[in-house]
């Protein structure tokens, strides 16, 4: 299947502190990774370099075979707010039309008001389209920035830490919408959420700082449970009684 | 209204309404961007201009302008460049600009300017020089807002995401942060240097309050620092109090009162906004 992306030694550098060492990270078409990890591991650095945001001091990076900046427009994107202005004055319908951008003096065309009212819809949040974006609960806000990344229709969905503060039912249904456009786009996914990582993803790769998994999901969690050669308290950052007592085949693990 | 018939009264509410124009605009983005610290940063250094155009003699708004432009682009390098502490070199900047102008003013020859005015500002004495400056400068800021309306809202959102969807976003959040400098060289001699800032954030800090959207957030702004300047002029008229501060501490009074609408707002409708 086609490579969607393809790091290839990656190295990344802040001042002179190694954030990312030799990251090989190959994703193809249809996949859906979790890339797991400790706060500080470099998850977030690895998004923004898959992105072109942060350029590696080594190592070739590849998206959909161009260099990452000129694969922005097949990338979908939700970033983390840790910190949220909730009076910002926008509406939740123009927060969406972001996704949309053109260019500069580029109106925004009926198709694209038509791609941000199905994007509302796919994420169930049409009703609420013209309410400020504060005043929404954080698992309302998160969802409208999922409907903004895809709304650009991308190849690629990029989510960071998408479901930090939202409730565990909510999470749920969250995972059930990637779980419906995994069909349509490829996903990379950062998360704590260990739990979500044994139910819904294909694929898992365990960074910190250096990426010391990436393979097949099943593998990993029958290695971290026989044999704990991965630092399972990194990966799970001390939420390990959230850990999937039982096998991991299947959806009905969780907490 | 038998002070209507000045003519520098007339000038002064001109001014007041000009003033007011940019303030909006620029001051709702600096707000919800809350980049207030770099704007006072700009602004002081901006005397720097004021006093080299004493010295060469020339209309110190003339001086100011390229001097603020400048101080707003070397802050915007400050303020990306994460090694160096941005607010430790926007500080530093801050203060070598108000010493230059200090040093400027005390070069030249002769009859020792009013410091004060520049300072503290002095809408009284706005010459029609000076109006059609602002209008002029309104209009660029104007012109530009217009331009790239959605652009300014997007960084003032997320400059990362802006990138990631295709907005030039540094180059933009330069052209916001000179945005800043125009409207600090139209305030400089209303309000002076000092106390700029308060113009240009107060009127946006209390419209914030009552609405969520951005357009109406600069109308908001612009009539709420229209009336509250125009009130601090005719009060300092009044009570015979230098007219600058006078009509900050009006803005600084009407910002407590609009605290006040707001709680009051909030318990009467039992709503408070949800968790952050």
């Amino acid at each position: 299947m086609e490579e969607i992306i393809s790091l290839k030694d990656i190295w990344v550098y802040f001042d002179s502190v190694v954030v990312l060492q030799n990251i090989n990270l190959t994703v193809r078409e249809g996949e859906f990774l979790g890339i797991i990890g400790p706060n500080g591991g470099g998850k977030t650095t690895l998004l923004k370099v898959i992105l072109g945001l942060i350029r590696p001091a080594q190592g070739e990076v590849k998206v959909f075979g161009k260099d990452p900046a000129k694969a922005r427009g097949l990338i979908g994107y939700v970033p983390q707010y840790s910190f949220f202005d909730l009076s910002f004055p926008i509406s939740v319908f123009d927060t969406v039309l972001m996704g949309r951008y053109q260019g500069i003096l580029k109106r925004y065309s009926i198709e694209d008001k038509k791609a941000v009212t199905d994007a509302l819809k796919a994420v169930d949040m049409w009703e609420l389209k013209d309410e400020p974006i504060g005043q929404l609960s954080g698992g309302q806000r998160q969802r409208v920035f999922l409907a903004r990344a895809i709304a650009r229709q991308p190849k690629l969905l990029l989510l960071d830490e998408p479901t930090t503060s939202i409730d565990p039912q909510i999470q749920e249904s969250f995972y059930k919408m990637l779980l419906e456009l995994k069909k349509k786009m490829a996903i990379v996914m950062v998360t704590h959420d260990i739990s979500a990582v044994s139910v819904y993803v294909d694929k898992v790769a365990c960074l910190n700082r250096e990426l010391f998994y990436h393979g097949s999901k099943n593998k990993i969690l029958e290695e971290l449970k026989r044999t704990y050669t991965c630092p399972i308290d990194l990966i799970t950052h001390g939420i390990i009684h959230k850990f999937p007592q039982g096998h991991e085949k299947d959806g009905n693990s969780s907490v | 209204m038998e002070i209507l018939q000045f003519e520098f009264i007339r000038n002064s509410l001109i001014a007041a309404v000009l003033v007011n124009v940019a303030c909006g605009i620029v001051g709702s983005y600096i707000v919800i961007k809350r980049i207030t610290f770099i704007s006072g940063g700009i602004s002081h250094t901006a005397f720097g201009g004021v006093g080299l155009g004493h010295l060469l003699g020339i209309n110190p708004v003339l001086t100011a302008l390229p001097f603020s432009v400048l101080a707003g682009i070397l802050i915007g390098i400050l303020s990306k460049k994460t090694k160096v502490n941005e607010d430790t070199a926007i500080g530093m900047l801050w203060v070598v600009g108000m010493a230059l102008g200090i040093i400027f003013i005390n070069l030249t020859a002769g009859y020792a300017p009013d410091l004060f005015g520049y300072l503290f500002g002095s809408i009284l004495t706005v010459t029609p020089f000076d109006l059609y400056m602002m209008l002029c400068l309104n209009l660029v800021i104007i012109l530009m807002t217009v331009l790239f309306f959605r652009e300014f809202l997007f960084i003032c959102f997320d400059e990362e995401f802006s990138t990631v969807v295709g907005v030039p976003a540094t180059i933009l959040y330069f052209a916001l942060l000179c945005l800043i400098s125009l409207s600090v060289v139209i305030l400089i001699r209303v309000v002076g240097v000092i106390l700029v800032i308060g113009l240009l954030t107060i009127p946006a800090v209390i419209s914030r309050g009552f609405t969520h959207n951005i357009k109406k957030l600069m109308l908001l702004s612009i009539v709420i620092g229209i009336s509250l300047t125009v009130g601090g002029l005719f009060l300092s008229y009044m009570v015979d109090l230098a007219c600058g501060p006078t009509i900050i501490l009006v803005l600084g009074g009407a910002f407590l009162v609009s605290l006040l609408f707001r709680r009051i707002k909030v318990l009467r409708e039992g709503h408070v906004p949800k968790e952050s």
